[in-house]
């Protein structure tokens, strides 16, 4: 294929771009709209507020997501806040400013003109949000709420307690009932997308598998829309749920839609470490945490003793010792790799000594215990919940874990996929958070790409492709259709000994060692040597038990990790082509003395844009130069 | 520890259902409920036997997706907890566990412990929402709330939908949850405007999908993993009975 990557971005200066974008657009008249067909897959935030806006448009949607209700998409976990540049506070924000740190947070490898119009619309989410009855958090005199969250000097973050995820959701997802009562958008829950079909080169539908009768389908339309969220979930253990998977986006992948900067996977610092083999996930617990724990771990390797019997001068508060200035509020980042390097010295507690103490009773003594209640009561109690240890009276133990992926589809200016036809909103694309995503973002980009952006740019597709909508029995259908079917049946009919869950665990402890917080060429050699091995056993000795035709939760379960084997690859390959550090991309040979990420911008100051050759081939990398001409790039600093 | 299980297998929604009893060894008090029940199914897959079948996703207590009658309460033993959040130093060794799903006609079971809550997405496309499209939305500071309102709407906001109010009745009867829906928008300015047609239509969909009438015993709220309150179905008979004398004359 030989493929141009356009990023159609409007000529002008960066804050003009977005009103110029829309001046110039090309519309579909309201009576034409109902004679378009859209099909959106996945109902977090991104999806749920788009299939419920191009409803209300006029579009014809039909939606899809695999688990029984679409108000159960991840998007609900999220605890933290959404970024809106309203300067309610009074405090010097703007739209300018909420663009340079969301710039630089990235570590200068986004797109300069997504990220302004991310943050001129972030005014116009919190707006429609309120209008739909979201609840969030309020003053005594009826006027929202801020807090400040990382990564900025601004009180911009609106949230609704630690659930902010939640209650955006279920506006959105009320919404798209509402359309769905209209009969404006037809849902499908409980329906998993296997791949997409391309007809002439264009997106016209997608192969879906009913997950309680098993019956593969196809459905048809006249574009399609991705929002299947992030693929956290290649390293087995993250804090994204049981069923986040990466098949929508790897489908497309192979049908030719170019995948950007795998290698960008956010660590997050606080989670609740492993307890053991059995382990399904990770919780994440509060950053907020940090402001009043020390971070420490024994000075001496292999120390058995309960934390409150080891004496003040043989514990090692590392933070505070390498990082003086910031101590234990160093960059997620930096602090996530400092508690590897503890733990690799062999002075992790906790079972399988991967966890570091994150310890309170400075501040229970100093502010006293009902003020550090107030302020975390709900995360201790959480805490105690899941480890059964209270953390008033002896540290709690944490450890960092996969969090969020910045990588994703390459889209457009228009969210468009280099496939025609094909767009992708949300965590599923690249476009907005560069090299790392700061605090209370991924809300906010989730919700613009699905009220405001992709709505608007989509008609200028159907404005100018006028190839229409195609009947399922086009032999395309049917091919795609009968390959999804083989593939399930293939699944079904190894009948070896090992089960998907054990391929998934080999494959996370290959990814997390090799590829996670730290990665250097000889261990993503290692990982590239690794992964094609496990997927040949997994080909060869995987067990799914049941048939095809009924819910059979190993056989949907057998499906992702397959696609989660052939990615995995492609995150190492990108991992090591990008000789630098930035963001939630390090690699241990590139970085500055004090150990933080040093970037090459000569060298790597574009998007890596990859195309699928063939399993086990080397995919050919597309560069999409990243231009700035608003923001110069500097080295990232916080201290 | 060791524990007994006593598992509901159902294959479909067509064929009956009963118990099976398994063995769960060496099971950590760490673990959480449906950990222990991944390890369970691990086994059954290693003997070539079908895993039990039981919905969940995020594992963290917000999602709404689990749900398991464990014996004979709905989320299990602890107040306030999801299955999911549920760990197995709530049991002791040598303890017999009673696994059932939820129960309800309108709940039918699709298989094991998997059951159809799609009654509730119905109720909500009824009328749970407000009727805003996008864009045009004012200022969102344009409509000053109390405080008080919000956090009372928060409150009723924190529903899961998870069914656990339904499975906990004995009348099967869905009204904690509509009330909760119902409350979080009436309490709030941009949900007022029509709160009349919004219980009306929810409370029809609620009737019309089967589920049965409050009595007013509180099993729900017991339930309730987010600890929603009766005093949102009180307001809901309110406006419910504004409602329909408003209609009555108009």
């Amino acid at each position: 294929m030989n493929i141009r990557l356009d990023s159609k971005i409007p000529s002008g200066p960066v804050a003009e771009k977005w009103t110029k974008y829309r001046q110039e657009m090309r519309l579909v008249n309201p009576a034409n709209k109902r004679k378009f067909d859209i099909i959106v897959v996945g109902t977090g935030l991104a999806g749920a507020s788009a299939a419920a806006t191009l409803g209300e448009l006029g579009y014809n949607v039909k939606a899809f997501c695999f688990q029984d209700s679409p108000r159960r998409a991840h998007s609900i976990a999220a605890q933290g806040g959404i970024n809106a540049a309203k300067n309610y506070r009074n405090d010097g924000d703007s739209v300018y400013r909420l663009f340079y740190d969301t710039i630089k947070g990235g570590d200068f490898r986004a797109r300069e003109a997504n990220v302004h119009r991310l943050a001129e619309v972030s005014v116009n989410i919190i707006d429609q949000c309120v209008a739909q009855g979201v609840p969030f958090a309020r003053e005594y005199g009826g006027l929202l709420d801020n807090r400040s969250f990382g990564g900025a000097q601004v009180s911009r973050t609106f949230y609704a307690r630690g659930q902010t995820g939640q209650q955006l959701l279920l506006g959105a997802y009320q919404a798209l009932c509402r359309q769905i009562h209209l009969g404006a958008v037809k849902m499908y829950p409980r329906t998993e997308m296997l791949d997409i079909v391309l007809i002439d080169g264009h997106a016209k539908g997608i192969i879906a598998r009913d997950l309680v009768t098993g019956k593969i389908e196809a459905h048809s339309a006249n574009a399609v829309v991705l929002a299947t969220g992030g693929y956290a979930n290649v390293f087995y253990l993250s804090t994204n749920a049981k069923g986040c998977n990466v098949t929508a986006t790897h489908r497309a992948f192979k049908k030719g839609a170019l995948f950007a900067n795998p290698c960008y996977t956010q660590i997050h610092p606080t989670c609740i470490p492993q307890a053991g083999e059995h382990q399904s996930k990770l919780t994440l617990m509060s950053e907020s945490l940090r402001n009043d724990g020390r971070v420490w771990v024994p000075k001496k390797a292999g120390d058995g003793r309960h934390p409150n019997q080891i004496p003040e001068d043989e514990r090692d508060y590392y933070l505070e010792r390498r990082y003086p200035s910031y101590g234990n509020l160093a960059p997620r980042d930096i602090a996530s790799r400092a508690a590897k390097a503890v733990c690799d010295e062999g002075r992790g507690v906790g079972p399988g000594g991967r966890g570091v103490y994150l310890d309170f009773s400075g501040s229970i003594n100093r502010l006293g215990k009902e003020t550090i209640e107030e302020r975390y009561g709900n995360l201790f109690e959480m805490y105690e919940r899941i480890t059964g240890e209270n953390a008033y009276e002896q540290p709690m133990r944490i450890y960092p874990a996969p969090h969020y992926t910045m990588g994703g589809l390459w889209v457009d200016y228009e969210l468009m996929s280099n496939i025609p036809g094909l767009f992708v909103i949300g965590e599923a694309n690249f476009s907005d958070h560069g090299a790392n995503r700061l605090g209370a973002s991924a809300l906010m980009q989730g919700l613009a790409d699905g009220y405001f952006i992709l709505p608007q740019t989509i008609g200028g597709y159907f404005a100018t492709n006028r190839n229409g909508k195609y009947s399922t029995d086009h032999p395309e259908f049917k091919r795609a259709e009968d390959e999804a079917r083989a593939r399930t049946s293939a699944l079904l009919s190894i009948r070896g000994r090992r089960t998907v869950t054990d391929f998934h665990r080999e494959l996370g402890k290959v990814m997390w060692d090799d590829a996670g917080m730290a990665r250097t060429e000889k261990s993503l050699k290692h990982a590239l040597d690794r992964i094609p091995e496990i997927r040949q056993e997994f080909w060869e000795n995987l067990n799914v038990t049941g048939s095809a035709d009924e819910l059979n939760v190993a056989l949907e379960y057998a499906g992702r990790v397959a696609d989660f084997l052939e990615f995995a690859q492609l995150l190492a390959f990108d991992a090591l082509q990008r000789e630098e550090s930035c963001g939630g991309h390090f690699r241990e040979e590139y970085q500055t003395e004090d150990g933080e990420a040093l970037r090459n911008d000569d060298r790597f100051a574009y998007v890596a844009a990859w195309e699928f050759k063939g399993i086990d081939q080397f995919p050919e990398l597309h560069r999409e130069p990243l231009v700035y001409e608003e923001v110069r790039m500097t080295q990232r600093s916080y201290k | 520890m060791n524990l007994r299980l006593r598992v509901w297998r159902q294959k479909n929604s067509t064929t009956k259902g009963s118990f099976a009893t398994y063995q769960a060894e060496e099971v950590s008090p760490d673990m959480s409920f449906l950990e222990m029940l991944d390890v369970v199914n691990e086994g059954l897959m290693r003997l070539g036997e079908e895993p039990i079948a039981f919905d969940h996703d995020c594992r963290e207590g917000i999602c709404g997706m689990c749900g398991l009658v464990i014996n004979g309460a709905p989320h299990g033993p602890l107040p306030a907890t999801t299955t999911c959040q549920l760990h197995m130093r709530s049991f002791k060794d040598g303890d017999t566990i009673t696994i059932e799903p939820w129960r309800a006609a309108s709940f039918p079971v699709i298989k094991d412990l998997v059951v159809d809550r799609s009654a509730f997405d119905r109720i909500i496309q009824s009328g749970g929402y407000v009727s805003v499209s996008t864009g045009g939305a004012p200022d969102g500071n344009a409509i000053p709330i109390p405080k008080e309102d919000a956090d009372n709407a928060f409150d009723a906001a924190t529903c899961i939908g998870c069914g656990a109010c339904v499975a906990a009745c004995k009348n099967a009867s869905a009204m904690l949850f509509v009330a909760a829906k119902v409350s979080h928008l009436s309490l709030l300015p941009q949900g007022k405007v029509e709160e009349d047609h919004r219980v009306l239509n929810m409370v029809g969909q609620m009737d019309e999908e089967g589920f049965g009438n409050c009595t007013n015993i509180g099993s729900c709220e017991a339930a309730c993993p987010k600890g929603i309150t009766l005093d949102h179905i009180a307001r809901m008979n309110q406006l419910y009975l504004k409602a329909l004398v408003k209609n009555k004359f108009q």
